[in-house]
Parts: C-alpha cells; sequence; structure tokens
C-alpha cells in the first residue's frame, strides 16, 4: 500500500490531460485509495493489467488481495463478486471484452439484479469492461451489450463519452449500492482528441443524469458514447451548410433513463432524432421514441427517427464494419430530413 | 460441556440432531396439510428422507446471531438445516403461504429467505449460482483473514450446471474455505444421476478441482456430521475448498405436484428402510444415549411448535399489491402505472 504511485497515474495531479481510458483507470485507482473494500477481478488484470492496461500497475500498488486474476470464467467471478458484495465489500469485475459477459447473464439478471427486491440486500457492484466496434474486432470483440441488461430492473447502465464523465461516473458508480454495468467504448479509450485536463480534486457525476452537448433549435439528437462525437460532427456540418441548429443530449447513464431531459429538448426544439451504435431492432431508441410519444406528443412537429447499426453481427473486414456502423453522413442525411420535416 | 458419548457429541446434542430433523419432517408434513387445504399456492418441497443430511452437515457450522459465524447456502432439500441456522417455522409457513409478515414480505418462495446476522442465505432456483455466490462470501473471509468457513447446498442436477462448475473451480482456486455439499438423492427432477454424470461418484469430481472430497451415507446423520465436521476444520485451518458428497434417495417428487411415477416403487419402499429420523432414534435408544420417553418429548415439542407456527401463519394477511412497488434500487422509487393513478394521465411520466 506504501508503493509509490505508479508514474501513468498521476497525469491529472501532473495538470496534464488524460485519455478516457486514463480516467478510467485514476478513477478505480483513487476509489481503492480512498476506500479498502474496493477490491478488482477479472481476467488478466494483474501482472499483464488487463487486456488494454485499465489496472496497469495496479497488483504492485494494492497487491494480490486486491487485484485478483480469475479463471477464465465470467459467470464465476462475477457470481464471486455478488457474494463478496454480500459481505460489505465492493467489487469492481472487469469483463476482458463486454461481449464475453453472456456467461454471466444468468447470475446478473437472475441473482444480481434481484437480491435487493428478494430482500437479500443490495449489491454494490460494478461490472466494467471494453465495447464497441470500429476496431476491426470481428463479431466477438466490438459489440454493444447495454440492450442485453436494459430490460432487467435493479441495474444500472453507464456508457460515458468523454473522460471527464468516465471518471466521474465510474467513481459514482464504485460509490453507488446498486448494481452498475460500465460500459466503455474502446474506439473512445486512446482517442487523441478525447484527451483533456481534469480536475485535481475528487469530483462524480451523478448517474441518472444526461448532458446536454450543445444547444440547439431546430432539432434534438439524444445519443450516447461515440455516437456523440459522430453527433457533434454531424451538427457542425448542419450548421455550416444548411444552417439547421442541433441540440445534443448525451444520456452518459443510459438506466435509469434520463427521461426529463430529453422530454424537456424535445418540448423546445419539436423534432428528435435518437441515434446509436448498438444495432436497430429492440435499441433504445424504441424506448425513448415511446416515452416522447407518451409525455411530448403534442410538442413533435416530425416523426422520431433514429440512426443505428445494422440489425447483424458485427463483421470484421473494413468495409463492411464501416457499412455495419452508423456514420455522420447518415446522422446528417437523417438530420436534414426530419429539419426539412 | 458434559461427556462426549458419539462423534464427540455430548447427550444434549444428540437429542438436539433428533429434534432439527423431527422439526423439518413435521414442519413438511404440516405443509401438506396447509397445501390442501388450500393455503400454499406455489410448489411445495419436500426433504424425506435427506433430513440427516442437512442436519448432520449444518451441526458442523459455528451459528452465531451477529453476522460472525459461518454461513449456511441451503435448499428446499435442507430445511433442517435452515431451521438450525435460526430460520423459524413460523417464517417457514409465512414464506410458504405468501404472507406480508414473511421475511421477504410475499416476494420470493418457500426456503428463499435471507438472515445475515444468523448466516444464512437463501437460494435463487438456478441453484448451481449458489456456489458462484458462496465462492464470493467464502473469499471474503479468506481476504478478510477470518477463520470462517460456508457451506452450499445443491443437488445432481445443480451439479450439471456451468455456474456449479465455474464457482467451484473459482472456489478452489481461490483457496476459498467453502464446503460443497453435493445432495446425491438420485432425481434431478425426474432426471436420474446416470443421465447427469459419467461420473461414478460425484466425490470422483473433487480430484479435478485439486480439492479433497469425501462421501458419506446421508441417511446417518452422526455419519454426515463425523465428515462435515472433519471438512470444516480443514477448510478453518486454511486448507481450502471441500466437497461432500451426500448419498441417499429423494423418496418424495421433485414437488408435490410431481407424481413421482418414474421411480419403481420397491425402491422407495427399500430406502423408507433407511428413514434418517427412524434409524437415528432406534441407535440413540440401542445405544442408550436417550430414553424412549425423552424422545417422546422431543417429538411432542416439535409437534406443538409447528402446529403454533402454522396457526400463527395462516391466521396473518397476504401482502397489499400495492407493496409490489419499491425495494428495485436502494435510490429510485418504482412508479405507480398511470393507469392507476388518480386521475390518469400519461403524461405525467
Amino acid at each position: 500500500m506504501d508503493a509509490a504511485i505508479p508514474e501513468h497515474l498521476t497525469r491529472t495531479r501532473r495538470g496534464e490531460p488524460v485519455t478516457l481510458l486514463e480516467a478510467i483507470s485514476e478513477a478505480l485507482f483513487e476509489e481503492m485509495t480512498r476506500d479498502d473494500s474496493v477490491f478488482l477481478m477479472g481476467e488478466d488484470i494483474g501482472a499483464y493489467g488487463g487486456a488494454f492496461k485499465v489496472t496497469k500497475g495496479f497488483l504492485d500498488h494494492f497487491g494480490e488481495r486486491r487485484v485478483i486474476d480469475t479463471p477464465i470464467a465470467e459467470g464465476g467471478f462475477t457470481g464471486a463478486a455478488a457474494g463478496a458484495a454480500h459481505m460489505g465489500l465492493r467489487p469492481v469485475v472487469e469483463i476482458q471484452f463486454m461481449d464475453f459477459i453472456s456467461p454471466a447473464y444468468d447470475v446478473i439478471t437472475n441473482y444480481i439484479a434481484t437480491s435487493l427486491y428478494r430482500g437479500a440486500g443490495p449489491l454494490p457492484l460494478v461490472i466494467r469492461g471494453p465495447v464497441g466496434g470500429g476496431n476491426r474486432g470481428g463479431p466477438f470483440h466490438s459489440q454493444n451489450v447495454e440492450m442485453a441488461f436494459f430490460h432487467t430492473p435493479g441495474l444500472k447502465i453507464v456508457y460515458p463519452s468523454t473522460a471527464y464523465d468516465a471518471k466521474g461516473l465510474l467513481k459514482a458508480a464504485i460509490r453507488d449500492d446498486n448494481p452498475v454495468i460500465f460500459e466503455e467504448h474502446k474506439g473512445l479509450y486512446r482517442a487523441p482528441a478525447l484527451r483533456e485536463v481534469l480536475p485535481d480534486e475528487d469530483y462524480v457525476v451523478p448517474l441518472g443524469k444526461a448532458r446536454t452537448v450543445r444547444e440547439g433549435r431546430d432539432l434534438t439528437i439524444v445519443t450516447y458514447g461515440s455516437m456523440v462525437h459522430s453527433s457533434v460532427e454531424a451538427a457542425d456540418t448542419l450548421d455550416a451548410e444548411d444552417g439547421v441548429s442541433v441540440e445534443i443530449i448525451d444520456l452518459r447513464t443510459l438506466l435509469p433513463l434520463d427521461e426529463d431531459a430529453v422530454v424537456e429538448s424535445v418540448k423546445r426544439t419539436g423534432k428528435l432524432l435518437v441515434v446509436h451504435e448498438d444495432t436497430r431492432t429492440g435499441g433504445i431508441a424504441g424506448e425513448i421514441a415511446m416515452r416522447v410519444n407518451e409525455r411530448a406528443f403534442e410538442w413533435l412537429d416530425g416523426p422520431i427517427l433514429r440512426v443505428t447499426a445494422i440489425d447483424s453481427p458485427v463483421p470484421y473486414s473494413g468495409p463492411l464494419e464501416d457499412y455495419f456502423l452508423p456514420q455522420v453522413e447518415d446522422i446528417v442525411t437523417a438530420s436534414r430530413y426530419l429539419a426539412r420535416y | 460441556m458434559s461427556e462426549a458419548l458419539a462423534a464427540g457429541l455430548d447427550r444434549g446434542q444428540l437429542h438436539e440432531l433428533y429434534r432439527y430433523m423431527c422439526l423439518a419432517r413435521e414442519a413438511e408434513e404440516r405443509l401438506e396439510i396447509l397445501q390442501k387445504q388450500g393455503h400454499v399456492k406455489g410448489g411445495l418441497y419436500r426433504s424425506l428422507g435427506q433430513e440427516g443430511g442437512a442436519v448432520g452437515a449444518a451441526y458442523a457450522l459455528r451459528r452465531r446471531d451477529d453476522g460472525t459465524g459461518d454461513f449456511l447456502a441451503q435448499t428446499i432439500r435442507a430445511t433442517g438445516a435452515l431451521f438450525l441456522f435460526g430460520g423459524t417455522p413460523v417464517d417457514y409457513f409465512r414464506q410458504y403461504l405468501a404472507r406480508a409478515t414473511s421475511p421477504t414480505r410475499g416476494r420470493e418462495a418457500n426456503v428463499h429467505w435471507f438472515d445475515f446476522g444468523k448466516g444464512f442465505i437463501g437460494p435463487v432456483s438456478p441453484l448451481g449460482t449458489m456456489v458462484e455466490i458462496m465462492a464470493g462470501i467464502t473469499l471474503s473471509f479468506r481476504l478478510r483473514g477470518e477463520d470462517r468457513v460456508g457451506m452450499v447446498f445443491g443437488g445432481d442436477g445443480a451439479s450439471s450446471t456451468g455456474a456449479w462448475h465455474e464457482g467451484l473451480n473459482f472456489a478452489a482456486v481461490q483457496g476459498c474455505p467453502m464446503i460443497m455439499m453435493v445432495e446425491a438423492n438420485q432425481w434431478a427432477f425426474s432426471t436420474p444421476t446416470r443421465k447427469n454424470t459419467r461420473a461414478e461418484s460425484f466425490v470422483d469430481k473433487a480430484p479435478g478441482y485439486g480439492i479433497f472430497g469425501e462421501s458419506v451415507d446421508g441417511t446417518d446423520v452422526l455419519g454426515v456430521y463425523e465428515v462435515v465436521n472433519r471438512a470444516v476444520a480443514r477448510a478453518r485451518a486454511g486448507a481450502g475448498t471441500q466437497l461432500v458428497e451426500l448419498q441417499y434417495f429423494r423418496r418424495k417428487g421433485h414437488a408435490q405436484h410431481d407424481p413421482h411415477d418414474y421411480v419403481d416403487p420397491d425402491l422407495i419402499r427399500e430406502w423408507e428402510k433407511k428413514d434418517p429420523i427412524d434409524t437415528y432414534r432406534a441407535r440413540l435408544l440401542s445405544e442408550d444415549w436417550a430414553q424412549e420417553s425423552e424422545l417422546d418429548a422431543i417429538l411432542a415439542g416439535t409437534r406443538a411448535e409447528i402446529e403454533a407456527a402454522a396457526e400463527e401463519a395462516v391466521g396473518e394477511p397476504l401482502p397489499e399489491g400495492l407493496s409490489a412497488l419499491g425495494g428495485v434500487y436502494t435510490d429510485i422509487a418504482t412508479p405507480v402505472p398511470w393507469t392507476r393513478g388518480a386521475s390518469p394521465d400519461p403524461r405525467a411520466g
């Protein structure tokens, strides 16, 4: 515990900008330092430092009681995390690629999410890991998993788009008494454009609160994760080429959904486009459209539209994956259609 | 403590084993009546013939009521272990009868309930999951350097699941002080053991995990206690995860709704001769560890206790429907459906 803080985790302290990945490492490191009951479990997180090096240097600093390399058994160690959480510990589990969370689906949905309701007490634990496409990862290293869990009451789901939010949301998730699934887009992990100087002080970003990325008059884009940045790019184009003013809402937390933020924005602009990298059918756009329909039908001046990935597994080859994923041009096209409506 | 008569247990302790087996048997038989009277709406599960395994095993654990003792993850076939750990018959009936007063306020059924002070944790129906959970509970004991152990029950069927394997392997690798109790009652619902595993015995699985396993006649409460007591001592001393197989027979269907007609009646009759309560009572008397009058008094006491508990639970109300709301998150309320509001309006959110 007295080992020096690894240098790569002192950037914020030194006033240097950090990537989204470094922000996540800092959040974990600071929470483990702040609270002895926080510990980590996952595959290859110890000596190797995790597949993406999120926990590089943690084993040396915190020791193997708090940085536990596990067998390749997502169900087993996620379940064990729940057992440890019952006993007052606050485990943070890393799923090496979130595509591999499926073996833990049983324990997450049947056990963890129901624990409080069944009278077995709260289960403060975080299940975090990389998601998302664009990295030529193919079908099993590219998926977004939010909607596999969105339908399960008792879980919270977080999906940050910036370094600031990633750090503050992860700290909030670790301090939350409910189980949280925390998705980290691997395309954002080391994106140079996302490097930013973070406050050199303890801060959290509360779960369940969306962020207005930019204000606008003509239509609202509701989005999260990597698509926040694609939407901003599209909005710049629309502003420059069409004089269309776009408001962008970054959900940040998907469950609970910040319905008020969405509804209030739609009441101002009258039009809604939902953009997500996740596939189309059963994507969060459907739920958002329904909520707006219920609460702001009279304010709508056009159909609620969506831009999403196509309904297929994630393909490997570059041209295929680019076709699969929603692109900036898709957002521009949809926005123009909606603006003219 | 007075003189040890058998397995390191004194006369009072030997009687206590008898009492808890009777308590489980009487409670379940009372439940059958309550079900016929229409009081039990959900499934009803019996541990007939398995009482000795449950009571003998749990008796080897350290029982406390302040959250510092050993932990138990019970099953529907381990009613006696639940009672030993301080689960009361009246709560047991309240759970089955789905009463507002039940430990889960009617949200969960039968033995699916919890008391972290007393140290028992109810199952979820995919039972293999409980091995993962107990692996984590006992991991916390190891990480904190506590000399506590955890015991998880699961049957032939649970042992076929991935969760059972992943949980047991995790516990073994981490050296968790966990006792894996395999309730080898020869049936997983209607599926016989030979269709669940190619292994001759569940103990044969232990070496595959690098852990020690032992098999014992699950109808012999004293034998079970002796074997499990050794396993608990090893785990408590830092020898890591242990496996104990209880060999016995499920003499009833999976639940009361299961006619059990896939089982040869002669086989059931054979196992009736090995009834754990009858055989133990005979031994208590033949070894002169108890007088007939003492055992009769114990049995009468359990019957009175069960009768009073059943009457108390029957007289209590079902929960209000509205109490289905809430308790999903620690900090987020569950909204009332808009159609049930005072002045229905979907725009209220």
